[in-house]
């Protein structure tokens, strides 16, 4: 890249300013608000979201608890081999892909619930 | 059985140098703004940024270190890629989101959000800058080893090719063209290792399969303890992989929270689809590198096996192979980590903001590791990263995991937890390192495999000194959880004026 050739560089900073729109609805007013009532909406969206994610955390806790126990009875270093080198990953991807759909299910029938939508 | 030919692994590091500059230069020619310097414009998809992601993570330790220890140590040692790889699930489930959300680049930026301390942030940008510099320290390290057993150059050029081509990238390109650079070195890594994995087994075959024997490891851990150093592992590698710098600063690339989890799942697909290589080099080298378990390089059964194996010029062109994929290791870590931690130097230790200060920090970023490398004797590379995942685990797990989901965290609290767990773990490794305490025994094992204690100390400073000072919760908590948690659907036309 010569100075000639490439294109004259500029710094833009700052974000371009936006329009803040109103609150749609009156639940939305109130979570912005930190009325009471809101704060009682954003506790009830953290539970859920964080049972989802404990019931992820507690199935991996006691699998890696117990698998060391497991292997040091067992004693055979080919199962050991074969069961970290390879059987791990399948599982870990599926329980990550499992917890992204309940949170964002969770998201979802929150977002009803704010906007007074029924569940379907 | 023949010494490698220099050449073309010579010619095959040359290259990966080259790509690297080179898809630099392009990245730089498209980051235009300051933005595009720092956090990629925000707009990096979750299929490009996972790549990125995975590969700047897949470090030295995962290409070289991981089959070094199978072969050292047996198949216990698998379990540091089933951690790094189950990290990135701790991770998604208790902070991925919310922490983008959060709208931090760095910890530091995390801490000081939440918390409203300038003090807490302090003690968390030293704590980010150590550990980067303790995790960049073995990046360079196995650099400089790697062209010493391929190349037969002298053990330092590795470490300095290895900084200097990062500073020059990171300083040049910043965020966005680092981001191309992951991403042509995700796939490049894995076709390293996966095409001569397949030569080498077609090779095992012809051989007539022969059975690779576990059972006459001469240590089957380094420690005389090995179950209490296996949970020590699994903690802090579970735990401390959402804590590790240059993890976080790429959370900020994702649009937005729900991006960023599915950008995490992704990530996790690519991780564990090349874990499945090194456990293969680990056997094979047991059977016909065995020698390497007496000399002390045995992270480099990885580099030696084509020659070994299928030896000629097939084996000298797939020996070149990999090792074009261990530099494209090295440079990719070691630019996220320098990333993060320049960004770190440039927001907190420098007088003042931009881009030029930022190239400053860059400097001040990888010399000082630079300096490590070449002063401290060699740790083997994954026990070196294992520490770097202790002091993480102690200090950066509890204070993202509180905060986040913790409504009466107070800057105190953290503060007592930051120093009470990051501090004895970082203390533990620092004594180990020093050789002041050596094996057997059980003072030895509970410094060497902090995490058990340490991460379990962190946590309860932070919550006890926490629950002791209530007058002290931030007035803003409420504000940060709501921020933390709410789904874009409901903020999006708000939050995007809030972000920096």
């Amino acid at each position: 890249m010569s100075p000639e050739t490439a294109p004259r560089r500029e710094v833009v900073t700052g974000e371009p300013r936006r329009v803040r729109p109103l609150p749609r609805y009156r639940t939305q007013a109130e979570i912005e608000e930190q009325t009471a009532l809101g704060g009682a909406y954003v506790r009830s969206l953290m539970r859920s979201q964080l049972r989802a994610g404990l019931t992820v955390f507690a199935v991996l806790a006691l699998v890696a608890g117990t698998l060391p126990l497991l292997f040091a009875a067992l004693n055979s270093a080919a199962l050991v081999w074969a069961v970290l080198g390879f059987a791990t990953y399948p599982p870990l991807t599926l329980a990550a892909w499992w917890y992204v759909r309940r949170a964002e299910r969770n998201e979802r029938d929150f977002a009803r619930l704010v906007e007074g939508r029924p569940t379907p | 059985m023949s010494t490698p030919d220099h050449t073309a692994s010579w010619v095959a590091v040359a290259l990966v140098v080259l790509a690297t500059v080179l898809v630099g230069g392009f990245g730089l020619r498209i980051s235009r703004t300051t933005s595009d310097f720092y956090v990629a414009s925000r707009t990096v998809r979750p299929r490009l940024n996972a790549a990125a992601i995975s590969g700047e993570y897949l470090s030295a330790a995962s290409f070289l270190g991981v089959a070094g220890l199978v072969l050292l140590h047996g198949p216990d040692m698998l379990w540091y890629p089933v951690g790094y790889t189950a990290g990135y699930l701790v991770l998604l489930v208790f902070v991925a989101a919310p922490l983008r959300r959060s709208g931090a680049y760095t910890l530091p930026d995390f801490a000081e959000g939440r918390l409203e301390s300038l003090h807490v942030r302090r003690l968390v940008s030293i704590l980010v800058v150590g550990a980067g510099w303790l995790y960049l320290v073995p990046q360079l390290q196995g650099a400089g080893l790697t062209l010493k057993i391929l190349t037969g150059a002298p053990g330092w050029l590795g470490d300095v090719l290895v900084a200097t081509v990062v500073m020059v990238a990171v300083a040049a390109g910043g965020m966005r063209s680092i981001t191309f650079v992951q991403v042509f070195q995700y796939w490049l890594k894995l076709t390293a290792l996966l095409v001569p994995a397949l030569f080498l087994v077609l090779a095992w075959q012809g051989d007539g399969r022969p059975r690779v024997s576990f059972d006459d490891q001469f240590a089957v851990f380094r420690a005389d303890h090995p179950l209490y150093a296996t949970y020590g592992l699994i903690v802090a590698t579970f735990l401390g992989t959402m804590g590790l710098p240059h993890v976080v600063v790429r959370f900020y690339t994702s649009p937005n929270g729900r991006d960023a989890r599915r950008t995490t799942v992704a990530v996790l697909a690519l991780v564990g689809l090349f874990y499945l290589l090194p456990p293969i080099y680990g056997a094979l080298g047991r059977l016909y590198a065995p020698e390497l378990r007496h000399g002390g390089d045995a992270d480099a059964a990885v580099l030696l096996l084509p020659a070994r194996v299928i030896g000629g010029l097939g084996g000298d062109l797939l020996g070149a192979l990999i090792a074009g994929g261990a530099f494209a290791a090295f440079l990719s870590t070691a630019s996220g980590l320098t990333m993060a931690v320049a960004g770190v130097i440039t927001q907190d230790v420098l007088p003042s903001r931009g881009v030029r200060h930022f190239r400053l920090a860059t400097v001040l970023a990888i010399a000082v590791p630079l300096a490590g490398s070449l002063l401290v004797s060699r740790v083997p590379v994954a026990d070196a990263v294992g520490m770097a995942f202790a002091v993480s685990a102690s200090s950066f797990c509890p204070l993202l995991v509180l905060g986040i989901w913790w409504r009466r965290l107070t800057p105190p609290g953290a503060i007592a937890g930051l120093l009470l767990g990051g501090g004895s773990a970082l203390l533990a490794v620092a004594i180990t390192v020093s050789g002041a305490v050596t094996p057997p025994g059980w003072p030895h094992a509970l410094l060497a495999w902090p995490a058990v204690w340490s991460v379990p100390v962190g946590f309860l400073a932070m919550i006890l000194v926490s629950l002791a000072t209530p007058g002290r919760i931030p007035p803003g908590t409420n504000a940060a959880m709501t921020r933390f948690h709410l789904p874009e659907a409901l903020t999006s036309a708000r939050g995007a004026g809030r972000e920096r």
